[in-house]
């Protein structure tokens, strides 16, 4: 019988961790594929952080370091500047990101670090269980903000995409999410262009993929993906932010 | 090769070079920013890579990246930056990534000053950053001795797989001494790092350079394992310079620049008679406890002669077994204490001999 559909190779042959209808299967699976459509595995050195991705160094085949909370950027910086010609990526959530990495992220992208980030934004704390990110938006519940974030008190959302593209270091920015197989298929689109413009030596690039996580949000997987089209899309829009090989043409 | 007047911050950086370290992340702090400066001038210019980070915290990370996927990696700071890089430092040595971290420390605790001291000996002996970790602690005591303590630390570092940090003060980083440098072998080959994340090539399966161990006892056998290789340094590594103790009625102990002053004090205090030596750690982890044990007979006198307020004291009293008095002069908070201080305090211990 013909085999139609098989795992790609980066990707490791074991059980993943992550919840049911958590995103973070479909995005890692995603990464894999783009590694061997490019045929890159052998040089690929990726950053797994600290949150619920902590064990991504044991599920892509290609070289890996855990990376302290939020500075991933500055251990992909240290793999890159000593490897040049590898290619390095981190994978990385809202809170190690965007809340105790933000320097190392706004750094690296200033910079205009020749790495490749995937930044999962599920709008809250997984890995512990569901408290308030920097990403959590105006009135979403969340352990640490059980009443809902009140602006007033806890201030606001972090667009990140929108942030770092104010700066001249990034070459490529795109947020996408994983909703649907069309957005499915342009979320993998935007890893491999990433991919593609850090072997092309262009620059820093980060891919926000917009994410759910059913089990500390209080809903169904289904449910999970209503809610982020309802409630995060309008706060977190899709589309490219910046792409230096579009100002060039 | 001939000798050169360099300033210790200098003749550091340009003996890594020397050691194969061809990448240095830093974040400027006094008083040892001339090792960036250096840094920063010439290796652009050999094909390595100086890279000023947005932190202290950050430049240890960049270190972890380095060293783990297999490169010579040294960053350098001063004591509020070298507690930034504690977490990183924990890190590293959890990971088993070889690195060369230099502090050259200046007054604390807090921001405290820029002057010269030594009262970063606890967090650099006794941990520093969390978890059962060690790092090998080098103190030169010249410029001389930074040169060539910092080709041994590389070496060390990539033997034990592990981070090793040179510990100078104020006063060594930015005094000048004629040095002799070593001359760089090109070819050098060091050691094979086949665990290091650089990249499979499709050749073997992938490593993962990690601290995270979930399961309590997966985390107590690599601490266990760790531990045998800190056995091993215990036992092969500890150096110590030991001068005039076989006759001393008093053996100073001091390292780095309060040796030297030490040895002055000792010298003028040999002129008027009174027996005294001088016992200067080299290692301060491992801590040279073999040279202390065979005068622990109940009879010598220790005066320990710190820039702190004396956190090497209890190392002396350990390794003798508290069998001998054990005294303790110092100065701190960027003051250097002189020798007819400490010609008075040994004055004082031995009765007031002079």
């Amino acid at each position: 019988m013909e085999k139609v559909f098989t795992k790609p190779h980066a990707l490791c042959d074991v059980n993943l961790h992550y919840c049911p209808g958590c995103t973070h299967g479909i995005v890692h699976r995603l990464v894999a594929e783009v590694i061997d459509e490019l045929g890159i595995e052998g040089k690929t050195i990726g950053v797994a952080p600290v949150g619920c991705s902590v064990f991504a160094y044991n599920y892509f085949e290609c070289d890996m370091l855990q990376a302290a909370h939020g500075r991933a950027p500055a251990v992909a910086t240290g793999v890159k500047r000593a490897n040049p010609d590898s290619v390095v990526f981190t994978y990385q959530g809202d809170g190690d990101l965007a809340a105790i990495g933000t320097a190392e992220t706004v750094h690296a992208a200033a910079r205009g670090e020749n790495i490749s980030i995937i930044f999962i934004n599920n709008a809250i704390y997984g890995m512990t269980g569901g408290q308030m990110a920097p990403t959590t938006l105006v009135g979403q519940v969340t352990q640490t903000s059980p009443y809902g974030r009140n602006a007033e008190t806890q201030g606001y959302p972090i667009r990140v995409s929108e942030m770092l593209a104010t700066l001249e270091g990034p070459a490529y920015i795109e947020r996408v999410t994983v909703d649907s197989v069309p957005n499915i298929k342009k979320a993998k689109a935007a890893i491999k262009k990433s991919f593609q413009m850090q072997l092309e030596g262009k620059g820093f690039s980060l891919v926000e993929v917009v994410s759910t996580c059913p089990t500390n949000w209080g809903l169904s997987p289904v449910e999970a993906m209503e809610w982020l089209r309802e409630n995060m899309l309008p706060h977190y829009p899709l589309g490219v932010y910046k792409d230096i090989t579009k100002e060039e043409n | 090769m001939a000798k050169v007047l360099v300033k210790g911050n200098e003749a550091l950086a340009e003996a890594a070079i020397r050691s194969g370290c061809k990448l240095f992340f830093g974040y400027p702090i006094t008083p040892q920013t001339e090792v960036s400066a250096y840094m920063a001038k010439k290796l652009p210019k050999i094909g390595g890579c100086f890279l000023q980070a947005e932190s202290e915290v950050s430049a240890i990370n960049m270190v972890y990246g380095a060293g783990g996927s297999g490169k010579r990696v040294m960053t350098s700071s001063s004591s509020p930056g070298i507690s930034l890089k504690q977490e990183g430092i924990s890190y590293i040595a959890g990971a088993d990534v070889p690195c060369v971290i230099v502090n050259i420390v200046r007054g604390g605790p807090g921001l405290g000053g820029i002057q010269p001291a030594q009262s970063d000996y606890f967090q650099a002996v006794k941990g520093g950053g969390h978890g059962d970790y060690h790092l090998i602690v080098l103190a030169p005591s010249s410029i001389q001795e930074m040169v060539d303590l910092t080709s041994l630390a590389f070496n060390l570092a990539d033997e034990y797989r592990m981070p090793v940090m040179i510990m100078g003060d104020g006063m060594l980083g930015q005094m000048m001494e004629p040095v002799e440098f070593p001359e760089e072998d090109e070819g050098a080959v060091y050691a094979e790092k086949g665990w290091a994340a650089n990249g499979t090539k499709m050749e073997r399966k992938h490593n993962i350079i990690n601290s995270l161990y979930i399961e309590a006892k997966e985390l107590e056998d690599t601490i266990l394992e760790r531990q045998k290789k800190y056995d091993v340094i215990v036992k092969n590594e500890p150096r110590c310079e030991e001068m005039n103790t076989e006759d001393a009625d008093i053996i100073l102990v001091a390292y780095g620049t309060t040796a030297r002053i030490a040895k002055t004090a000792m010298m003028k205090a040999r002129e008027k008679g009174i027996k005294v030596g001088l016992i200067r750690p080299i290692t301060l982890w491992p801590f040279p406890t073999e040279n202390f044990k065979k005068h622990a007979d109940g009879k010598k006198k220790f005066l320990c002669v710190e820039m702190s307020m004396g956190q090497m004291v209890e190392d002396v009293k350990l390794a003798i077994d508290c069998k001998n008095s054990v005294d303790f002069f110092g100065r701190t908070g960027g003051i250097v204490p002189t020798p007819n201080e400490i010609l008075n305090k040994i004055d004082e211990i031995s009765g007031g001999a002079f």
